[in-house]
């Protein structure tokens, strides 16, 4: 895109300035419109999983819901609770949701499509990823009240373990592509036994594509593992004192996680914009659709555990976190470098 | 030992309950489209109240209060005078739609079925004073929900 900015007259910093403000709003408005969407879907998939309608009255099949909402959050007073720290409380939501588009700069959509094409997507997404933490922490302590502070020391605890088993899923996913570039690992998984695209179809890396899609869950903290906001005992967890659009930025960010997610499962283990299986005829179709496709995929399956599950004791889930998935990644690490070692790296001799 | 390490180790419990949240996932579902459709009621649903009449216009009510006496939220306030004929009436009878628990034994008490709860139960107003009925209001009530009333009351009557 820079080369036809500068076909217009421009010099090259001012067309690569240009083209990477396109590009990061042709990212960033579909994202929010598919945060929208998505909402509404999980209510949907959520409600029918447990025989009710959802939401049906706001336009076609109650598809304008999300808008609906969104105004109205939007037309709701902003409080601040007078404890809290003003600066930091209002920071805090603009974190988490900066954080959670940042990320997006380094996916891939199709083959060459992507913002920032860096060969180190994948440390990139693993430092913001860590970074979305701190709008979850900031918010529990700047709203100085009991509630957010607790969610805040469990959000962190939880965020932070989970992290630990995600990398080494992910050190095994980089070993077997032997790149951290996002584009190269999905080319490194064209053509699986001749015909199947996807890490996932691979025996050594299937059992770390399921510790993925279950850490996954818990970086977001979705369902099973939502004890930031287990509204049991916690009200709302860090976003009980927030209001109006504050509190509409944590629900976006939250939800454009999701997304990433998501699409970092499909990235990783499921081909990303590869058809699933490695026949020409389904080339026709975009990569980008077999990506959307695919992220859809993982977001019905995000939804439907969320509907299945009933939620961790904090115990279980930090059982879960470092007592079985960080031995079972840590061991998967060292049987994929080994047979990597002996395979491709002629290791024995 | 080993059935339970496979069984943990592939999740089993989990894949059966997905499997079961799936099959629910495409049933037929259980909602009421509510405002457009209802569920039906009983014919002893304890609703709105309402004053009812005799067929030739003459008001029930004989003013003999046991209604206001049995009254568990005292709710119902009802001042009585001779009318120019004299019988007896009532010159007031109001009911306080906010202290009313709708236990029914009003209509209960009632020895001539004059005051009764209707099926009505979309009365919600938008301020507290609509809520407190004065015997206009429940007269009212009783002539628009009269049909409703007495097909209630006639299909309660064998089990009274």
């Amino acid at each position: 895109m820079t080369s036809f900015f500068q076909s217009l007259g421009l010099p090259y910093e001012g067309a690569w300035l240009i083209s990477t403000i396109v590009g990061i709003l042709v990212i960033a408005l579909p994202l929010m419109l598919a945060v929208a969407m998505i909402i509404y879907a999980d209510r949907k998939i959520w409600a029918a999983m447990a025989l009710r309608k959802g939401p049906n009255v706001v336009g076609p099949f109650g598809l304008l819901q999300s808008f609906a909402d969104g105004l109205k959050v939007f037309l709701q007073e902003t409080i601040i609770p007078s404890a809290a720290n003003r600066a930091l409380f209002l920071i805090a939501p603009i974190i988490t949701f900066t954080v959670a588009l940042m990320a997006w700069a380094v996916i891939p959509f199709q083959a060459g499509v992507v913002l920032a094409d860096i060969n180190v997507g994948l440390l990139y997404i693993l430092a913001i990823s860590s970074l979305g933490v701190y709008g979850v922490i900031l918010a529990g302590w700047a709203s100085n009240s009991k509630y957010p502070f607790f969610s805040a020391i469990r959000a962190s605890a939880q965020m932070i373990s989970y992290e630990v088993s995600i990398g080494f899923v992910l050190i095994c996913v980089v070993l077997w592509a032997g790149s951290f570039n996002l584009s190269t690992i999905v080319w490194t998984q064209k053509g699986y036994y001749g015909f199947l695209n996807g890490n996932g179809f691979n025996p050594l890396l299937f059992p770390m594509s399921i510790v993925f899609l279950i850490s996954s869950m818990a970086e977001t903290a979705r369902a099973p593992f939502d004890l930031t906001e287990a509204e049991s005992e916690l009200v709302a967890g860090y976003q009980t004192e927030y209001s109006s659009m504050a509190f509409a930025l944590y629900w976006l960010g939250e939800y454009a996680n999701v997304i990433l997610m998501c699409a970092l499962n499909a990235l990783l283990f499921w081909g990303g914009w590869l058809p699933p299986l490695d026949i020409g005829f389904l080339y026709w179709v975009p990569g980008i659709i077999w990506l959307f496709a695919k992220i859809l995929f993982f977001f019905f399956v995000f939804s439907w555990v969320k509907a299945t599950v009933p939620r961790y004791r904090y115990d279980q889930l930090m059982r879960l976190g470092w007592k079985i998935f960080l031995p079972l990644s840590l061991a998967f690490v060292v049987i994929v470098s080994g047979f990597l070692m002996l395979t491709r790296y002629g290791g024995a001799s | 030992m080993i059935a339970h390490l496979v069984k943990s180790f592939t999740l089993w419990e989990f894949v059966k309950a997905h499997w079961l949240t799936l099959k629910y996932f495409f049933k037929p579902k259980a909602t009421i489209n509510y405002p457009y459709e209802k569920n039906p009621i009983s014919p002893r649903f304890r609703g709105e109240h309402a004053l009812r009449r005799y067929p030739n216009g003459e008001e029930r009510c004989i003013a003999c209060k046991l209604c206001e006496a049995i009254c568990p939220a005292q709710a119902i306030t009802i001042e009585a005078q001779p009318r120019e004929d004299g019988s007896r009436r009532t010159t007031r009878y109001d009911i306080d739609m906010t202290k009313c628990i709708y236990c029914g034994f009003c209509q209960e008490a009632c020895p001539v079925d004059a005051i009764v709860e209707g099926p009505n139960f979309e009365f919600a107003t938008e301020t507290r004073e609509e809520l407190l009925y004065d015997k206009t209001k429940l007269l009212a009530n009783g002539d628009k929900w009269e049909r409703a009333l007495a097909a209630n009351l006639a299909a309660d009557a064998p089990y009274r």
